[in-house]
């Protein structure tokens, strides 16, 4: 896995969103999860949320595209109380509610904030879409793409938005790529070319602490929000 | 008073969070109501006709002036199915949300705060407009033509519809939205004389059934 990076977190323009309350509170960071249907998006939200909720109060909102079904999972699976989860529908269009009409999540986002404040982390995470679809940094602060192995060794190679601009890359499933022909080294050459020095983690959620790249990175990226407006 | 101010309001890519919802499409499409081009327009002329101009008299009133609070209870009381007046609380959020932040001004601000729970999506149009300096029967127009193209485009997505059929119905009833939107705009003129009473009270019972229904399900594309 390859974790370098800067940390730098990009200027922060909008309406509703600036990083610091008029009362001089600080918001909590706004992480954005998306990625294609099936690469482990709900798997990484549930392991993050178990990882971090000791030391961090945190809190998701998904956006299923016809169900309830991610935020009952999380739910169930009790990672976060369930007055922390909310869920946003997007009328068949995913791409459009974290993108180009950002108004559901927002609220969404604001509602967890002011009947749970204070809170460290908002993770949002998208609904099941395809590789062009994008947060908008009216909405997040930073944002992660997950894909997996076994949908194609050759996704780095293809590009598309997610992969190039994403904060952070990452690749799921590499305890199954023996199974399905994934060359990992051309997977992370491939991430390299298309995204430069931004940061890509190899994971597997089938083993203890897999999540652990991506809990690190996120730690990160809070330090860094805190540190900003301190300074 | 600017023309092109209407085209940004009254665009379907006007970032107010229309797009998750379907204004009963929906649920009739899961009903098979609505399963093909004809069943459509008969559709949207419904909900044109019924929502829609109850929808364009408050919008219209707002616009030209009343107070919204005022509409506001208007609203309430012309929209008797819970799950359609959540909707409708919520869609003036976001519309409201997307107002401040594109026409800014002490009255929308004003709005915000007076009603944090949101106000009736059609008084929040009306107040847009007026900010943005359209008449009121532009805002009545923007209601009366949205109460039709919402489910029409929903039912585009949900059907796999002929999209140029859709558009096409929207043209066929251009006229009847000005109607609409004329009619609405007429009785918004009487309100400083009779009161909010002299709106548009045309109800649609079976949208709000239909609504109700929507609301419990748990496998669904749209919010409403």
């Amino acid at each position: 896995m390859h974790l370098d990076h800067s940390t730098t977190l990009p200027h922060h323009h909008s309406h509703s969103a600036e990083p610091v309350r008029p009362d001089g509170s600080r918001r909590a960071l706004r992480v954005g999860l998306g990625g294609p249907v099936g690469s482990g998006k709900t798997a990484a939200v549930a392991a993050l949320c178990r990882t971090l909720r000791d030391r961090l109060s945190i809190a998701v909102v998904t956006n299923d595209i016809y169900t309830r079904e991610d935020a009952e999972f999380l739910r169930r699976e009790a990672v976060l109380s369930p007055e922390r989860i909310a869920a946003v529908e997007t009328g068949a269009c995913p791409h459009t509610a974290i993108r180009d009409d950002i108004s559901a999540n927002l609220e969404a986002v604001e509602q967890l904030e002011r009947t749970l404040r204070p809170l460290d982390l908002i993770l949002v995470e998208s609904g099941g879409d395809n590789l062009t679809a994008t947060f908008s940094r009216g909405l997040v602060d930073t944002q992660v793409f997950v894909i997996d192995v076994a949908s194609g060794d050759d996704i780095p190679r293809k590009g598309g938005p997610g992969i190039t601009t994403a904060d952070l890359l990452v690749v799921n499933k590499t305890d199954l790529a023996p199974h399905v022909g994934a060359d990992l080294d051309t997977m992370a050459a491939d991430a390299r070319r298309q995204r430069g020095p931004l940061p890509v983690a190899f994971i597997s959620l089938a083993t203890t602490g897999g999540i652990g790249p991506v809990a690190d990175w996120l730690t990160e990226r809070l330090t860094a929000w805190h540190a900003r407006g301190t300074a | 008073m600017t023309g092109a101010a209407l085209l940004v309001l009254a665009d379907g890519r006007f970032p107010a969070g229309g797009y998750a919802h379907s204004g009963g499409m929906e649920a009739a499409v899961a009903s098979r109501s609505v399963h093909d081009a004809a069943s459509l327009a008969a559709f949207c002329r419904g909900r044109l006709h019924t929502a829609g101009l109850t929808a364009a008299g408050l919008a219209a009133a707002a616009a030209a002036g009343h107070d919204p609070l005022m509409l506001d209870g208007a609203a309430d009381a012309r929209t008797p199915a819970p799950a359609v007046r959540a909707a409708a609380r919520r869609l003036g959020r976001q519309l409201l949300r997307a107002a401040r932040a594109t026409w800014p001004s002490p009255d929308l601000d004003l709005l915000a705060r007076s009603r944090p729970q949101g106000v009736h999506q059609p008084v929040v149009l009306g107040a847009t407009a007026r900010t943005a300096g359209l008449a009121p029967l532009d805002a009545a127009r923007c209601a009366a033509y949205e109460s039709a193209a919402g489910p029409a485009t929903a039912a585009v997505r949900l059907l796999g519809l002929d999209p140029l059929d859709a558009t096409a119905l929207l043209a066929r009833i251009a006229g009847e939205v000005d109607d609409v939107a004329r009619a609405a705009t007429d009785a918004a003129s009487r309100v400083t004389a009779d009161g909010v009473g002299a709106l548009p009270a045309a109800s649609a019972p079976l949208l709000d059934i239909i609504g109700e229904r929507h609301a419990a399900r748990t496998v669904r594309l749209f919010a409403s």
